[in-house]
């Protein structure tokens, strides 16, 4: 099989459409994807973007015509050049595929918002789709289709609680402090906790990469998980080879995490490659530290990392994300976080832009099998505010996000944007009925953080005082 | 009666400037903090919006006893800043006219200048050895408040190092200071430029030292000290961080990854 995609891959082919007497022409799938993106502007400083609001009209109505097979013979990146390419190729799962493989994409987009097709479906194709086949759906899907298809899929992981289970949605505590000061990250630490927060993970951006200054934060994180017995996972976010060394030398390591992108150049500018990846994988697993399952990989991707490293080869920055995720699923991770609007207006311009984009990363992420969470942020450099973190989360939630993030009031006064906050996640699940991790929903009312609904209780009982005697 | 749920863990805002223990009117933010954050977004926003004073910098610059020259990046205005990066990392062609005419008068074009000469290296005009550029950035306010003390702070420790006057830069990115570097021949750039505003912090200014600058170098070739402003890191420690990186670039010809800060295991003065 390998042999015969070898032969008939990359052969690029024209795309038309014809609009009046205006045939619109499209080079090859790349360009025609390109093309079809709804408007952001790192297409367009890219130079790839439509020309006209007609031009990608044409360009979606063409899309709408290929064949999915088509995505298998043809390569946005050559197969031979890009390790990416190969592992999307090389992994397809073809019997699957039969299910589907006689849609075109704008059949394609019918058949997900089918009600027939229904949870059990969508888990059975996943392996069967490859990442440009859900960009290129997702590039004529509304707001309202990518939540609805996306709330079909359910993608559950597990490490020492359970996430991503109907009806509940995580939030990662982010206890950032921007000299890594041990008190002070305890200190937001707790405050997220006594707030509800951290069943995805208790994560924290080192502002330091030293390994020292990482295995002090990761010897604190695991003392005070230990203590009070949170049902939870931690990670200190920093590159995957200080996070080798820190396991070589015995520290507590939960989860290994890195930065990925969607082209084998990209990733190459992060310093990592699948084979770097696999390693991490296997050594964090030999530690067998979960408890109710070995989900022990956290990625965090964004649109625009590609094109930000000038390794997106001329492919749109939402389909260079997608193929993000074919590098995330390769290592069944418990966590893969969008940071949707944090690498700026040259590449999310606004509120809108980010907003769709957080859409189509959460919709191709869980489409492809993954346990999507976004991190909803913004600059203050865009043209963004906390109103459009509120409508993005409220749509994310709706959607079946499997986690966000909860910074203290919303500011992480190290990374210097602006996320969600624990307050947020409350709005959230008061107004949805969401619950948290099972396992963290127990300990939080055993400590008297919460009461049987899992609201926050209006006192401090003892139990909980006690978690502040560490302070 | 008061519907805010005070938090009775307050005192552990003592350990961080992170918003703790915020209180809730029922699981939402109360008024006081809604507004707070509305102020705080609403000074990094300006922050980014406001326009370099070239004029007032460049007096307090000669009070200060630095010559001074200014120039803009081929970017138009603040939205095509924002869009367009790559234009930030670009002079116009005025500016860059004014620089060449500036290095002629010197002596230092290299095609107009010392005769026989077809290095600048090697030419008898005074290249300058740095060339310090203070640039808007994302944050006008950043080297407005910072960049004239951290070049006081600095410019004491640099006895026999021939400094060129000092570029105002406006629209500008970090690399911007390599196409300014390479037309004045220049062995290192200094560039203090405002950082990407947070919202507690809208006046933070980086350092970025480039060796050898020319068009084309990358994030990789240079040095960065970050989050300079009395709050975070002071003028003294910035200017001490600085002067080691300088010398020890010169040192190993080259700046970047190559060049690792071990400045703190140097002496540090009183900070």
């Amino acid at each position: 099989m390998l042999n015969e995609f070898a032969l008939n891959y990359n052969a690029a082919m024209t795309y038309t459409h014809t609009i009046g007497s205006r045939t619109w022409r499209f080079d090859d799938l790349k360009t025609l994807l390109a093309k079809s993106s709804p408007a952001r502007s790192g297409d367009e400083l890219a130079g790839i973007a439509a020309g006209s609001e007609e031009e990608r009209v044409a360009a979606r109505m063409a899309l709408a015509e290929v064949p999915l097979k088509r995505f298998l013979e043809e390569a946005v990146i050559p197969y031979e050049s890009d390790e990416i390419t190969r592992l999307i190729i090389d992994t397809h799962d073809a019997n699957s595929f039969n299910e589907i493989g006689h849609l075109t994409v704008g059949d394609f987009r019918n058949w997900l918002l089918s009600t027939s097709t229904d949870t059990d479906t969508l888990t059975r194709i996943a392996p069967a789709l490859t990442p440009e086949m859900a960009a290129a759906v997702s590039k004529l899907m509304r707001n309202q289709d990518l939540i609805l298809a996306a709330q079909k899929c359910r993608v559950v992981t597990r490490f020492r609680n359970t996430i991503g289970l109907e009806g509940r949605m995580s939030v990662r505590l982010q206890p950032n402090h921007p000299t890594d000061d041990a008190k002070g990250i305890a200190a937001s630490m707790l405050d997220g906790l006594l707030y509800g927060c951290g069943d995805a993970v208790i994560g924290i951006n080192p502002a330091s990469d030293s390994l020292a200054a990482v295995r002090t934060l990761l010897d604190m994180l695991d003392k005070f998980r230990e203590r009070y017995e949170v049902p939870t996972q931690s990670c200190v976010l920093t590159h995957v080879t200080t996070t080798m060394r820190a396991i070589e030398q015995g520290a507590p390591v939960d989860l290994v995490f890195q930065s990925i992108a969607g082209t084998e150049k990209a990733n190459s500018s992060f310093g990592v490659n699948l084979a770097l990846l696999k390693e991490a994988r296997e050594a964090a697993l030999e530690l067998r530290r979960g408890t109710v399952g070995d989900n022990v990989m956290y990625f965090e991707t964004g649109q625009g990392s590609a094109l930000s490293a000038g390794a997106h080869h001329g492919v749109d920055q939402q389909t260079c994300e997608a193929r993000a995720y074919a590098v995330a699923r390769a290592f069944r991770p418990l966590l893969v976080n969008t940071v949707v609007g944090f690498i700026g207006p040259e590449y999310l311009y606004n509120g809108k832009q980010i907003t769709r984009a957080g859409l189509e990363d959460h919709f191709c992420g869980k489409l492809l099998g993954l346990p999507m969470g976004c991190d909803i942020c913004y600059t203050n450099h865009a043209e963004a505010d906390q109103d459009d973190m509120d409508t993005l989360l409220t749509l994310l939630a709706v959607a079946g996000v499997n986690f966000i993030m909860g910074v203290p009031g919303a500011d992480d006064i190290m990374l210097n944007y602006q996320s969600t906050s624990f307050h947020d996640a409350l709005y959230a699940r008061r107004i949805l009925g969401l619950k948290r991790a099972p396992e963290f929903e127990t300990w939080l009312e055993k400590m008297g953080i919460t009461d049987g609904q899992g609201s926050l209780a209006d006192r401090l009982p003892p139990s909980a005082a006690r978690l502040l005697e560490s302070a | 009666m008061s519907e805010i749920i005070e938090n009775p863990w307050a005192r552990l805002r003592s350990f961080t400037h992170a918003r703790l223990a915020l209180g809730r009117a029922g699981d939402s933010l109360p008024t006081s903090e809604v507004l707070a954050f509305n102020l705080a977004h609403a000074q990094a926003r300006d922050a980014v919006h406001n326009m370099l004073d070239t004029d007032g910098i460049a007096s307090d610059l000669t009070a200060s006893g630095f010559q001074s020259i200014v120039v803009q990046s081929a970017v138009r205005d603040r939205a095509e800043y924002l869009r367009r990066p790559d234009l930030g990392r670009k002079l116009n062609d005025a500016s860059r006219s004014a620089l060449i005419e500036s290095t002629y008068l010197d002596g230092c074009h290299p095609e107009r200048g010392a005769e026989g000469s077809t290095s600048p290296d090697e030419s008898r005009c005074e290249a300058p050895s740095i060339v310090f550029i203070v640039a808007d950035g994302l944050s006008a306010r950043a080297p407005a408040r910072h960049a004239i003390p951290v070049l006081r702070e600095i410019s004491g420790k640099l006895e026999g190092w021939r400094i060129a006057p000092i570029i105002i830069a406006t629209q500008a990115r970090v690399a911007l200071g390599d196409e300014i570097g390479e037309l004045l021949h220049a062995e290192m750039t200094v560039m203090l430029i405002g950082e990407r505003p947070g919202l507690s912090s809208p006046d933070s200014l980086g350092i970025y030292l480039t060796y050898r600058p020319r068009v084309g170098c990358t994030d990789a070739d240079r040095n960065c000290i970050s989050n300079v402003r009395p709050q975070g890191l002071s003028y003294e420690a910035a200017a001490h961080k600085l002067h080691y990186l300088m010398t020890a670039a010169r040192r190993i010809g080259a700046s970047g990854i190559a060049l690792k800060d071990e400045s703190e295991t140097a002496f540090l003065p009183g900070v």
